[in-house]
């Protein structure tokens, strides 16, 4: 057989001219772009991360000041876009879940609200209910007349103002009781699956266990006092003093968030319960399971292994959709590269930057996820 | 021997009945149906008090014309109705040869969007001739379909005429020079017509280059499939807002210096770069619909790759994923949005310039209100549209 009609000769050069086009593009573009910025005087290079950025953050979870570098600066965005993102990924989990169970409802009102709320936020831009959230913020009244929410908690223009958990002195005394508690309710399941391999009735000893997660950290507390007190926002003169201050970007950009994706999630939950075969609960009754076994050993895992995967993208569009904070002024990471670009004149090296992090969070997240993902599909089998 | 099933007998509940079913039927559903209820009917009543009372919508209609088109001159608009007439005429042709139920709900919803927009059009002082042009063109549909339903033309001579009207539609927004179409910049492009065109182009672009990509991803050659996949992936990795931010900084750069363009253009080439990762992983999931018997028929009918693709894979594949693009092109509508941030003036993008004139100072929720309720009725409809399609083309059922 000739060379050109052998079909491994033929793949070989095919790669190599794809690998060659795709250089020979990259080249040409490359040589633009240096004569580009060699003209516009702009340069590649990361010394920038090293000198004084000069310019001051709104909010930071670590100690920042303008005379800090951009490195920290940079830094002090990615820690906000972690913050908001991880703290939205388990309010909007919860809340998604509750949309879901409310769209699996039988009560029509119930079931037509939450449809009505999952349409009007899956059809409506992010962006467009973020800054409405923000605009909604700053119409709230001033600090004297703050709004009081159940729990001590107060929403007013200059934020939320939540009580702040406080781990008290009680904590380590009261962590034995915990341990106890644990190894009582481990030594219960042991019992229980011994019992039940012997064929013997496990009934009473669940309970057992589940009423010393429950009592024995009570009676700790009781005991040698609260581990965890609540330090209350309390109005003084001016403002909120003590307590939880959160500002009104970083409440509105949450919110914004949360209520956004809990509608997928949402979906998503309904979704994956549906897709649980009706005869499947059926024939889990019909064995005798009770409704909640079936619920925690039938449902639930099946489900699980519908939902992952499209729960897992959500979470990665909300770390993404995070960005879109730009517009109310939070400063995530996007923001502050924005800034950090405009200043430097190396804008491209900040915007390459800022991507890498963000590839690196999406996919360490599917990474961790896909691993989750493979713990649930092995039930399959 | 055949059994014979009889339904089950109807149950007649009454309204009474109908609410201890479904908003009554235990203690805590009631509860839930009453509290629930309250909070609603509260809610409802103080949205209205407000929007009838306090509500200044004068900063929507005071300001219509730069929601609909931004800054595109007043003298050339007619070429913006003209083809909107192009596409209605289209349209209504389509749903009267396309039997489908989706093609004909958008066709509807084309008519009266226009309908709804000329009246607010003439409510809003924009002249009557806009107002008229606009409920000609909604008019326009129903002709074009009673015509389509009576003197039928072929599938592909309305395929052909979509794809003129593509250019026709671009010289006629854009123009050519000289007196009869003067050049309109696309910096003076604005409001909702942008928001559209850089959805549409958005998806038309990007098209081609998503399926390339899925078929390089899907390749048996290595190096074809890591740089595809390394493509989507990148891509899909990061936000929107970088890779616009990128493209409006990287792409005067990357191009030999005697070339300028100006930031609609490079909006739309991000927003091209980014939805084709997705379509290339929507085409993907059509792809790997196709039963790989049809693949081996291929194979034993001994066509070569290209014309397995052309004529056996892609023309199913690719049918397989229309409901999944429509959704596409609903969240590409919903992301053009994100322009406003590199300072495009979408609709997002005029509502904030229009609340930075002092007379319309705090007037945030009206503006907001409204654009988020043009979303809504655009994005809602093709939603419900891409469901019955989905039904129609009995995608969800394998």
């Amino acid at each position: 057989m000739p060379p050109w009609r052998d079909v491994r000769v033929l793949r070989i050069i095919a790669q190599i001219a794809a690998v060659l086009v795709v250089l020979a593009i990259g080249l040409v573009l490359w040589g633009n772009l240096t004569t580009s910025m060699a003209r516009s005087q702009l340069s590649f290079g990361l010394g920038f991360l090293d000198s004084v950025a000069g310019f001051e953050i709104a909010e930071s979870p670590i100690p920042y000041r303008a005379t800090d570098t951009y490195g920290r600066a940079l830094l002090v965005g990615l820690l906000n876009t972690l913050l908001v993102s991880l703290v939205g990924i388990v309010l909007a989990t919860v809340l998604g879940v509750l949309v879901g169970v409310a769209r699996l409802s039988g009560n029509w009102l119930v079931n037509r609200v939450a449809a009505g709320y999952v349409e009007v936020m899956r059809n409506t831009p992010l962006l467009v209910q973020l800054v409405l959230i923000y605009a909604v913020f700053l119409q709230l009244p001033g600090t004297t007349n703050s709004i009081a929410l159940p729990g001590s908690i107060f929403l007013n223009q200059r934020g939320l103002f939540v009580p702040r958990p406080e781990i008290e002195a009680a904590l380590g005394p009261w962590l034995t009781f915990v341990a106890a508690a644990i190894v009582v309710a481990v030594g219960a399941r042991i019992v229980s699956s011994r019992r039940s391999a012997a064929g013997r009735t496990t009934r009473g000893i669940g309970l057992i266990g589940l009423a010393a997660l429950v009592v024995l950290p009570v009676v700790g507390g009781l005991v040698v006092g609260a581990p965890v007190g609540l330090e209350l926002p309390v109005l003084e003169r001016f403002n909120f003093v003590g307590g939880l201050a959160l500002s009104p970007e970083f409440t509105a950009l949450l919110v914004g968030l949360v209520v956004y994706t809990a509608a997928f999630i949402g979906e998503v939950v309904r979704g994956g319960v549906q897709a649980v075969r009706r005869g499947q609960v059926e024939a889990a009754l019909a064995l005798g399971l009770t409704p909640s076994q079936t619920l925690r050993l039938i449902v639930f895992p099946q489900a699980m292994r519908v939902i992952v995967p499209p729960l897992t993208s959500q979470y990665l569009n909300l770390a993404k959709n995070s960005s879109l904070a730009v517009v109310i002024g939070y400063p995530e990471l996007f923001n502050v590269s924005r800034t950090a670009a405009s200043q430097t004149g190396q804008p491209i090296s900040v915007i390459v930057i800022v991507m890498a992090a963000y590839l690196t969070i999406s996919l360490g997240t599917s990474l961790l996820m896909n691993i989750y993902n493979r713990r649930v599909q092995i039930l399959e089998q | 021997m055949s059994t014979e099933q009889l339904a089950p007998p109807v149950a007649s509940l009454g309204p009474a009945g109908w609410m201890r079913k479904n908003l009554f039927s235990t203690w805590y559903d009631a509860l839930l149906t009453v509290v629930l209820g309250s909070v609603l009917t509260l809610a409802v009543f103080r949205v209205a008090e407000w929007s009838l009372t306090e509500a200044r919508w004068g900063v929507v209609t005071a300001n219509f014309r730069l929601f609909l088109i931004g800054t595109y001159p007043v003298d050339d608009a007619w070429r913006i109705w003209m083809s909107m007439t192009i596409l209605s005429v289209f349209a209504g042709v389509s749903a009267a040869i396309y039997g489908g139920g989706a093609i004909r709900t958008l066709s509807a919803w084309l008519a009266a969007g226009q309908a709804l927009l000329g009246g607010l059009a003439l409510v809003s002082g924009m002249g009557p001739a806009v107002a008229g042009a606009l409920l000609l063109n909604a008019t326009a549909v129903g002709i074009a379909f009673m015509a389509g339903l009576r003197r039928p033309v072929s599938r592909r001579t309305l395929s052909l005429a979509w794809l003129a009207s593509v250019p026709v539609s671009v010289v006629l927004l854009y123009g050519i020079g000289g007196p009869a179409l003067p050049i309109v910049g696309t910096n003076l492009w604005g409001g909702l017509l942008l928001t559209f065109v850089l959805a549409i182009v958005g998806i038309v672009l990007s098209f081609p280059f998503g399926v390339l990509l899925a078929l390089g991803r899907r390749s048996d050659l290595p190096v074809v499939r890591t740089l595809s996949t390394a493509y989507i992936e990148l891509i899909r990795g990061v936000p929107l807002v970088t890779i616009l931010f990128m493209a409006s900084i990287m792409l005067p750069l990357l191009l030999p210096g005697d070339i300028r363009i100006d930031q609609v253009i490079r909006a739309m080439a991000g927003i091209t770069l980014f939805s084709a990762a997705y379509v290339a992983e929507n085409v993907r999931g059509g792809l790997q619909a196709i039963p790989s018997g049809q693949i081996e028929a291929a194979h034993a009918l001994g066509l070569s790759t290209i014309q397995r693709n052309l004529y056996i894979i892609l023309p199913q594949a690719l049918r397989a994923v229309i409901p999944a693009n429509v959704g596409l092109f609903i969240s590409l509508l919903k992301d053009t949005t994100l322009v406003t941030i590199i300072g495009l003036l979408d609709v997002l993008g005029i509502g904030r310039a229009v609340l930075a004139q002092a007379q319309w100072f705090g007037a945030h929720m009206e503006v907001y209100l409204f654009i988020a309720a043009i979303f809504f009725v655009m994005c809602y409809t093709m939603s419900q549209a891409s469901y019955r399609l989905e039904a129609a083309l009995g995608v969800g059922k394998r």
